[in-house]
């Protein structure tokens, strides 16, 4: 059986359906054919080979193929690889590269056990990222917000919220006490 | 869970999103930020034929306040960009904080406020603060451009007064009385969640009675639901909760559905409404 | 049988374990008698205790995780199957030509493709041990489960066909071009219907629904009642949910070009079992599948058994002479992966004027769902958990499962425990309630006392052996969660919201445990010397986030006497030993932790004899110290590499055959708020006590404990996977399914007590599956107190604002 031809995977179903996109992966200038319907989530695990990012649900609400695109987290299950187009796009293989030591909120989540089988983590890790990149420190309910948007099944969260507060530390100083 | 096929157009001008609507044959969505179309294409349970990505058309991507006052947000503006503005906080609290309990972060850094409204799920935040506030939407056809009053737009469950030639270019939110209470409340299990049931409430204060009220509320059927005859149990009167909660007993014919009961939303809602009553009832002025 | 109280073992400072300063939430009334604070490597037994964090977290940390779907091999098939939208129906026709026609598909399996193969059995789940057939005869009908629905389909995601094609879109595409025909039957959901007469029959040639029935039964039942003061008698239903892990199942076959043999990615938790049925499937022999289950997104029992996925897979794979991959989309987890927990527990408990126990009787009903995948595994556990840490000397247990229209079931973390527990601890508290004693109070009189262990409940085990509690400290449990949530305190505060009126009640609710932990049979370790002188451990049971390449390599360092950074575990692979059961029934720590307790204590043997034979000196003049063998006497020094290319043999493989069930147990207590206007619960505080025996890596112990508690947690308050009653599943999505978020599950306070098992070398007790029990009989224990001047009694969950508000407008 023949497949039409066209340029890279998966497989055309419309000629006129594909696009040529350029944008930026951790730092690196990517240009791409997509199919329009492509979700970002597998253009990133399936033609440039970022399988750190993981997917869940496929529709919105586990968090787990968080990335930052232009800064932001974003679900990369709910974007088009197309309308990532002059976007510059962060995943967690751009954290820290060539061997370099873990950034603060990955080792924040080593040191407090927040993580387990590792599946939801480079979403998390993603998101705590975002958050670490503030003028100031966020408060308790945006940091409780941004955590909600993510779900783990392993940890039952103590840990997590641990290892996000001891990254703001790092980076904003210890909070003061608020409970 | 993956989307079917579909083509996809990246109009830069109105006026070339509009000719790709119009002349076609194909079944054609707009797209913006996508957090609520793209669940369903991953379902496969919409199947449209082109989407046209209206967010890099520029003009449709100011978010100001107008010589009139009114607050103006295009249709390619994200959430996140509008909850986060201070001039907004200020303005329009109750749309800040609606903005805010729509589902997460992540979703609302793609999302817009457009395109929340258009899409028009009843459990929805942004739908009942439009209704709430008296918004407009400016909707550009073939024919040009018209303005659909907030109690005209939303016609039933994922149905609006947009034909599918037709793009929202911005939604017009009318700027509020100094001194205007106001309260958005919403019940739900899980955080992030669609509301059980949610309320909008805004007051104004004559003296120690209440000289304006509109109250809205969500989840209870297939749109935003006003309650006039509560709004009604309240003005004049010295803020007569409970006159109010009666009113509303009897205008509100909520259903049951996964989530929730048809009676828990009824008492839902009831219970919200004396919690949002006595809080913009305190934010007056 | 010591309950130690004492040193903080996770006070340890340094990047190589937990800091916690600062952010240390739970309280340390535990102890860890093993446990050495220090951060320099110790080769003096010191490693089990520590606090060592992870040696796998990097890898995770950088995106470097090999979950199956993360390998792709170049040219891939992707595979999506037609479910059946239909609960109960014979299929008329499938025509699939279309489907095979579109571009880039190219294979389309319906059954006329595979009928030719054996269907699917669990065959070591359905087993029935010897000692159990020979005493209570229990009846266990086996439903073989054909690959592909053949003639008829019997709940709503039952695979009908398999599309593979060149992406998983184009394979969706395709599956939406399958025309198939349906002529619907009647539907059963519910499991007391299916087994009513004239129900409408799963399997026709059965005659009714009847997948199951055992009866266990101790002491005189009737006369115990019949003398009792109190009887109270309820009905509790354990609602259905589903274990959710986040990453779903997924199967990756290549067959090989070169050695002909099939390599499996698979995210199984039990690698041997799957290979030995994808070689039944291929007919070849074992040996010639290679399956690596390599990292795993948590599996919590769901990935514990076999699905026809697992075959199927393998079979396209050898068909097409290409690499195939399916990994499951949530929809497909959701409505087609096992389902668990629902039951149906009719109990009575009578007790004297004392409130001291004096029978139990209970006939529940298990859901199996639409086929038999496993047997006696969650029932019979259910039996032998019933009783508890309670003395009960007359007893009465029955229980029937039931083919429904519905997805199978199959044992989920706890598997069949946190069901009993939950239907006898709310009957305690309804005993309680009946003789006017606090429920605390009622529990304290009933708990077995260490000094009564070993403990025989004249029950006979899961695997046919008279039921005996080795060790625990139950009452000890009991007191430090009652301390912990100061029931005086929540009384008094009980009676000022309610003289002030408040729409807010607090309630409190207990619930306490045992779990037999360490299922047989065995498990194996095999301990090598690697030529760059590091050890590898290779176990049978993999890891599905359980950090066993830190605990594992722990107890290896500590059986060696070798340091923990030379040492690499690996698991899950069928090639690096030759036989495993896997991580599944709490069993991984007691089986694969004591096997390579041996394996490491055999090599440590061998290496010193093979060094003593090379330097011609007497073993006990060696040291084996920082990775080589040192000669104090002449300050010779011989590394293990040297020692290897000398020519000796320098691994080992160790077995451990646990004698029997070692008991695991805990208290859980728990504190909640209800907004009776709204129905909203919110848990204000939550407490646990719990025993594990020695705690290897008390990080990884009070994280095993924390997410199991959080699925309890789940479980009380949110989830529930839900059928209409035409047998449409309604909880499809996670929008629907709801799986808490942080922000649903409060942080806990922690009390360990140790009681060393006393059936293993090591003293240590399962521990995976412990968090998951109680939950839901404490906070809905907590719930009903709160409510109780409403008269409000809760017999199932989950506890939503809606079934909470309905309870409370119902009375």
């Amino acid at each position: 059986m023949s497949t039409p031809t066209a340029p890279g995977l998966p497989p055309l179903s419309e000629p006129t359906a594909w696009h040529t996109i350029s944008l930026t992966v951790n730092g690196e200038p990517v240009t791409a054919q997509v199919e329009s319907r492509l979700l970002l989530s597998d253009f990133l695990r399936t033609r440039l080979g970022l399988t750190g990012t993981h997917t869940g649900c496929e529709h919105g609400v586990c968090g787990a193929c968080t990335v930052l695109l232009d800064d932001a987290p974003v679900r990369t299950c709910l974007t088009l690889a197309v309308q990532a187009a002059g976007a510059e796009l962060r995943t967690v293989e751009g954290l820290t590269q060539d061997g370099r030591p873990l950034t603060p909120v990955q080792r924040a989540f080593h040191e407090q056990h927040g993580m387990q089988c590792g599946f939801c983590t480079p979403g998390y890790v993603m998101t705590c990222t975002a958050l670490t990149e503030r003028a100031c420190r966020p408060d308790d309910d945006t940091v409780a917000d941004e955590l909600s948007g993510h779900l783990c099944r392993c940890t039952g969260y103590q840990n997590i919220r641990a290892a996000v507060r001891q990254a703001l530390d790092e980076r904003y100083g210890q909070q003061e006490e608020t409970s | 869970m993956k989307p079917g096929p579909f083509d996809y157009a990246v109009p830069d001008t109105l006026h070339e999103a509009l000719q790709l609507l119009s002349g076609t044959e194909r079944d054609t969505k707009v797209l913006a930020g996508g957090q609520s179309l793209i669940p369903m294409l991953n379902m496969r349970l919409a199947r449209p034929e082109l989407l046209v990505d209206i967010t890099r058309i520029p003009e449709l991507g100011r978010l100001a306040v107008g010589d009139d006052g009114a607050l103006r947000i295009g249709a390619s503006v994200r959430q996140t960009a509008v909850a986060d503005d201070p001039v907004v906080r200020e303005g329009w609290p109750l749309l800040t904080t609606a903005i805010t309990q729509i589902g997460h972060p992540q979703i609302r850094n793609r999302g817009t406020v457009c395109g929340s409204l258009v899409h028009h799920d009843p459990a929805a935040e942004l739908p009942a603060a439009a209704l709430a506030l008296d918004a407009r939407f400016t909707v550009a056809g073939p024919g040009g451009t018209r303005t659909v009053e907030a109690a005209d737009f939303f016609l039933s469950t994922f149905a609006t007064d947009v034909e599918p030639d037709e793009i929202v270019t911005e939604v017009v939110v009318p700027p509020q009385p100094a001194g205007t209470g106001w309260a958005f409340q919403e019940l739900i299990h899980r955080r992030g969640d669609f509301a059980g049931v949610g309320v909008a409430v805004l007051l104004r204060r004559t003296g120690e009675r209440v000289g304006a009220a509109r109250i809205v509320f969500f989840g209870v059927g297939s749109t935003p639901v006003r309650v006039p005859a509560a709004e009604q149990a309240l003005i004049g009167s010295g803020f007569d909760a409970e006159a109010t909660v009666a009113a509303t007993r009897a205008a509100l014919d909520p259903q049951g559905d996964v989530h929730a009961g048809a009676e828990w939303r009824r008492e839902g809602a009831e219970v919200l409404l004396r919690r949002a009553l006595a809080e913009a009832w305190e934010r007056t002025a | 049988m010591s309950t130690d109280t004492g040193t903080d073992t996770l006070s340890e400072t340094g990047a190589e374990s937990r800091t916690g300063a600062g952010t240390e939430s739970r309280t340390k009334t535990g102890t860890q008698p093993h446990a050495e604070p220090g951060t320099e490597p110790r080769t003096d037994g010191a490693w089990i205790g520590r606090g060592r964090l992870r040696v796998e977290d990097e890898r995770l940390l950088r995106g470097g995780g090999r979950y199956v779907d993360d390998i792709r091999l170049p040219g891939t098939l992707e595979v999506a199957f037609l479910r059946s939208p239909q609960a109960h129906a014979r299929i008329t026709r499938i025509d699939a030509a279309a489907a095979r026609a579109l571009p880039g598909v190219r294979a389309v399996y319906t059954a006329a493709e595979t009928d030719r193969l054996p269907p699917v059995v669990n065959e070591a789940e359905l087993r029935v041990p010897e000692g159990l057939e020979q005493a209570i005869d229990p009846l266990v009908r086996r439903l073989p489960y054909p690959l592909l629905a053949s003639g008829k389909v019997h709940f709503v995601g039952q695979p009908i066909a398999m599309v593979v094609a060149e992406s998983r879109y184009l394979a969706e595409d395709a599956i939406e071009l399958i025309e198939v025909d349906y002529a619907p039957l009647p539907v059963v959901i519910d499991p007391d219907e299916a087994l009513a007469p004239g129900a409408p029959l799963i399997e026709e040639s059965w005659g009714d629904n009847l997948a199951l029935r055992a009866e266990a039964r101790v002491g005189d039942t009737d006369a115990a009642f019949a003398e009792a003061a109190v009887v109270i008698e309820e009905e509790f239903h354990a609602h259905r949910y589903v274990a959710s892990p986040m990453e779903t199942r997924a199967v990756q076959a290549a067959p090989g070009a070169y050695d002909g043999r099939m390599t499996v990615w698979s995210n199984t938790q039990t690698p041997h079992r799957v290979r030995d049925h994808i070689a039944e499937a291929l007919d070849v022999p074992p040996l010639a599948v290679h399956v690596i289950a390599a990292d795993v997104g948590g599996g919590f029992g769901q990935k514990g058994i076999i699905y026809v996925e697992d075959v199927l897979i393998p079979v396209a794979a050898r068909d097409l002479g290409v690499p195939v991959l399916w990994r499951e989309d949530r929809n497909e987890n959701l409505v087609a992966a096992s389902h668990a927990r629902e039951q149906v527990h009719r109990i009575s408990l009578a007790a004297d004027a004392d409130g001291r126990l004096l029978g139990l009787r209970d006939e529940f009903v298990v859901n199996f769902g639409a086929t038999t995948m496993t047997g006696l595994v969650v029932p019979y556990n259910s039996i032998v958990h019933l009783m508890g840490p309670y003395r009960i000397p007359n007893a009465d247990i029955r229980t029937r499962a039931a083919l429904t229209n519905t997805a199978p079931t199959s044992p989920y973390r706890g598997a069949g425990r946190p069901e009993a527990v939950f239907a006898m601890e709310r009957a305690l508290d309804r005993l309680a309630r009946a003789l006017d004693l606090e429920p605390a109070e009622l529990r304290a009189r009933n708990l077995i006392t260490p000094d009564e262990l070993p403990y025989r409940t004249g029950l006979l085990d899961r695997s046919g052996n008279p039921q005996e509690y080795d060790s625990g400290d139950f009452p000890e449990l009991l007191r430090r969660v009652r301390e912990m949530v100061d029931v005086p305190a929540v009384r008094a505060r009980q009676a000022e919201l309610a003289a002030a009126g408040s729409a807010h009640r607090v309630g409190v609710g207990f619930a306490v445990y045992l779990e037999a932990t360490g299922l047989g049979p065995f498990e194996s370790a095999r301990a090598a010397v690697r030529p760059d002188g590091r050890v590898r451990v290779s176990l049978g049971a993999p890891s599905q986030g359980q950090g066993h390449a830190t605990s594992m390599a722990q107890i290896a360092a500590d059986a060696i006497g070798f340091p923990f950074e030379l040492i690499d575990i690996e698991g899950g692979d069928t090639d690096t030993v030759p036989h495993g059961v896997g991580t599944i029934a709490s069993r991984a720590l007691v089986t694969a932790g004591n096997a390579t307790h041996i394996a490491g204590g055999r090599l440590r043997a061998r290496i010193l004899a093979a060094a003593a034979d090379h330097l011609a000196v007497p073993a006990a003049d060696l040291l084996l110290d920082d990775g080589a063998i040192t000669h104090p006497a002449t300050g010779r020094r011989l590394t293990l590499p040297e020692l290897l290319f000398a020519g000796y043999e320098l691994s080992e493989t160790g077995y451990f055959r646990p004698p029997g069930f070692t008991f695991a147990s805990g208290a859980s207590g728990v504190i909640v708020d209800v907004d009776t206007e709204t129905g909203h619960v919110a848990i204000e505080k939550y407490a646990v006590a719990h025993d594990a025996g020695r705690i290897v890596n008390p990080v990884i112990a009070h994280g095993q404990v924390t997410g199991g508690i959080a699925q309890g947690i789940a479980g009380a308050l949110y989830e529930e996977m839900r059928y209409g009653p035409d047998g449409q599943p309604v909880t499809t999505t996670y929008m629907d399914y709801l799986v808490p978020t942080s922000e649903e599950i409060p942080d806990l306070e922690i009390s360990e007590v140790v009681t060393e098992s006393t059936l293993n070398a090591l003293g240590v007790k399962g521990l995976g599956e412990g968090g998951a029990i109680a939950p839901q009989a404490a906070v809905s224990n907590a719930v009903e107190d709160a409510l109780l001047p409403y008269g409000v009694v809760v017999r199932r969950g989950p506890l939503t604002p809606d079934r909470v508000r309905a309870l409370l407008r119902d009375n």
